[in-house]
């Protein structure tokens, strides 16, 4: 009800300025909008509405620096589902509007690819926040752009960690069977291999309530260490179950689980949880502590996960339209060449899109809480093209 | 592959099937008597079944306090409640009407299941939008529900696990007395053989068509909540799978047959758990988890090949 009431205040606000301004400045003034797509409804909205959010107050705070150029800047929040039919719905329609300049999205690695296909035919600039699967810009498009982390040093930094530090020889790995959960479970097992560690079984699964099965073949097993590549509703129920069943393997996961609602839903089986994450937690930022405060101000919720990170790839195509003007090609060379100062650091882009220079983040819960104790920050390069 | 752990856990494994089944046995009656009174497939019994979850996970959030029993008793009350009305609401509405005047034609009522169905699914997820903002509903945790206990032959059980065998023991049993020895078992089962001679012997078709969608909301309602308790969320789109499992379970064990529904819900739990557990093992990781349908839908085409009115069905053949 409450995000009903906001919708309508904002929208209510947004049509009164545009009638308050459109007598006043219709002739200098042009409105361009800013497109935001993430999950909105379905079960990781809690994820997507972050990004959402990120976006939104980057557009209040930074927008205005576009009136120099007479320009005004609207945000278009769109919901993709998390499905990558409905986000390619969203994309042909946002080439279409010749308002929208730029994209910060998606949350879901398997609606971003092919999303991020059309983009590119009509010169529109993506930057996401949290795609993290390696072919996102391995592609190498011109449009397309992250402020995270990849897959191929995430994996690879969970796995060091489970070998050199957590000290586990057999691990069971289990994926969502996604673009993304089956990229970062693959990234693991193959660095764990090349650390000694024996794997021994990598499935994919779709299910969503009942993992007996693959609990069942834990018990056979007897790994000492499970990794699930996938997002935190599905990783929630089967670390509950495992533990349900006396399963004492070490539990870790990635990215995707990194929200409250993972532990909302694992209850007590949170505990003792380990993550690799590319969006550390504002505590890990000098920048993050204002920022923090001024979104529990706006808003009145705690930034999670992605905000920060959406924030930023705003922040970068706000800059990229101040130094280009309203036009699409000249906003994504801009991007491309963009360094700034942002939230989580400096940020650069290589030749492919990928940030020169990325945050990954070991993160423990020790007593099944979130947010949790940061063990371990790794800034590494993404790797360079054709690895 | 040490056959050694394949016998290990096999206890865990036929457990875990029974309690699967017995939520598909308990789905599979409400399509199964359905269908023998109408000749139906209620393809809207999959959300009669959701909504009956979320249901009772409201009631159990709301009692928490009210201690693990009465959380539990309340919350399978208020699930067969909303269920069985849910389920008489949706004849009335939906197929009534149109058994009144299209009744020659049996693929239009099995249209409108579907389209009972879409719509379920999405006034779930508006009601969990709207009221909580949220996708799904988490059952709480009570300790005496989740303790785990041993059993022998290193197989382990939680305490919802027994909760869950034993109301599903319970509702197959009351189930049972209803249809075998009270008169309006009688009338459903009169309807079931043939509506017209039933009629003419003064039982009310549609009084006793009422009757079983609610017996078989209740089931379906009770099992969502079972459901619920024992794999923790319940999101709109929860009963889709559980609801074709079952009516294949149905179908399984002969549609149109009570015991044979039940047979069927059990049978297919255990196929699906086994198939699950044991193909990756023995296939060293190359036939995965994920093929544990492909295998337990192998099974039942092989077994409708040989018995094509299923494992109890009477041996008389009928088009949907």
């Amino acid at each position: 009800m409450a995000i009903i009431v906001r919708r309508l205040a904002i929208g209510l606000l947004v049509s009164g300025m545009a009638l308050l301004a459109m007598p006043l400045g219709a002739e200098e003034t042009r409105t361009i909008k800013l497109a935001v797509v993430s999950p909105l409804s379905g079960e990781i909205a809690q994820m997507g509405e972050m990004i959402k959010l990120g976006v939104q107050l980057a557009v209040e705070e930074l927008g205005p620096e576009l009136a120099a150029r007479g320009l005004r800047l609207e945000l278009a929040p769109q919901d993709d589902q998390a499905n990558p039919d409905v986000g390619t719905g969203i994309a042909r329609r946002l080439v279409n509007d010749a308002d929208v300049m730029g994209v910060v999205g998606h949350l879901n690695s398997g609606v971003a690819i092919p999303a991020s296909e059309i983009y590119k035919d009509y010169s529109l600039v993506m930057v996401s926040p949290a795609n993290t699967a390696t072919i996102v810009t391995d592609r190498g498009y011109a449009t397309v752009n992250r402020v995270c982390g990849r897959d191929d040093v995430q994996g690879p930094a969970g796995a060091e960690f489970a070998a050199n530090t957590l000290h586990v020889k057999k691990i069971f790995v289990v994926h969502d069977k996604t673009a993304y959960g089956q990229g970062v479970a693959q990234a693991f097992a193959e660095a764990s291999r090349k650390k000694g560690l024996r794997v021994l079984g990598f499935v994919g699964t779709e299910e969503r309530a009942n993992f007996q099965p693959l609990v069942l073949q834990m018990r056979a097993l007897n790994p000492d260490l499970v990794y699930f590549g996938g997002t935190y509703a599905q990783a929630a129920v089967l670390v509950k179950q495992m533990r349900d069943r006396r399963i004492k393997a070490l539990y870790m996961s990635d990215d995707a689980i990194d929200s409250e609602g993972f532990v909302r839903i694992a209850g007590p089986a949170a505990r003792d949880v380990y993550y690799t994450t590319v969006a550390g937690p504002s505590s890990e930022f000098p920048a993050a502590k204002a920022f923090g405060e001024r979104f529990t101000k706006r808003f009145h919720r705690r930034p999670e996960g992605y905000a920060i990170y959406a924030y930023d790839a705003a922040h970068v195509i706000i800059a990229a339209i101040r130094q280009a003007g309203p036009d699409r090609a000249a906003i994504a060379q801009a991007v491309r060449h963009m360094e700034l100062e942002g939230i989580t650091g400096k940020i650069a882009f290589d030749d492919k899109g990928d940030r020169r220079l990325a945050d990954y983040f070991i993160i423990h819960l020790p007593e099944g809480t979130y947010p949790g104790k940061v063990v371990r920050k790794i800034a590494m390069p993404a790797p360079p093209r054709g690895h | 592959m040490d056959w050694q752990i394949i016998l290990d856990i096999l206890p865990s494994v036929l457990l875990e099937g029974l309690l699967l089944g017995l939520v598909y046995a308990m789905i599979a009656l409400g399509y199964s008597m359905v269908y023998g009174v109408l000749g139906l497939i209620n393809f809207a019994h999959s959300e009669v079944f959701m909504i009956g979850a979320v249901a009772g996970a409201e009631v159990m959030i709301g009692c928490v306090h009210a201690g693990p029993a009465a959380a539990l008793v309340l919350a399978l009350l208020a699930g067969a409640l909303v269920s069985g009305m849910l389920a008489v609401l949706i004849e009335r509405v939906a197929y009534r009407p149109l058994r009144r005047r299209a009744s020659k034609v049996r693929l239009v009522p099995l249209i409108t299941a579907i389209g009972v169905s879409f719509f379920l699914q999405d006034a779930a997820r508006l009601y969990l939008g709207l009221v909580h903002d949220d996708f799904y509903r988490v059952y709480p945790n009570f300790e005496l529900l989740e303790r785990t206990m041993d059993l022998p032959l290193q197989a382990t059980i939680q305490g919802k696990g027994i909760v869950l065998m034993g109301v599903a023991a319970l509702m197959l049993g009351v189930l049972w007395f209803l249809v075998v020895r009270t008169p309006m078992g009688r009338a459903i089962r009169a309807v079931a053989q043939d509506r017209e001679a039933a009629s003419l012997m003064g039982i009310d078709p549609d009084r006793v068509i009422t009757r079983t969608f609610f017996l078989g909301g209740c089931l379906g309602g009770v099992a969502g909540v079972l459901f619920g308790l024992l794999y923790t969320q319940i999101n709109p789109y929860s009963g889709f799978f559980p609801g074709i499992k079952a009516f294949t379970a149905a179908v399984l064990g002969g549609i149109g047959s009570i015991p044979g529904a039940a047979l069927g819900g059990l049978f297919l739990g255990v196929l699906e758990i086994m198939g699950g557990t044991y193909l990756p093992l023995v296939s060293d990781g190359n036939i995965g988890t994920e093929y544990k349908d492909i295998f337990a839908f192998a099974v039942l085409i092989a077994i409708l090949l040989f018995k094509p009115s299923g494992l109890l069905g009477r041996g008389h053949v009928e088009k949907v």
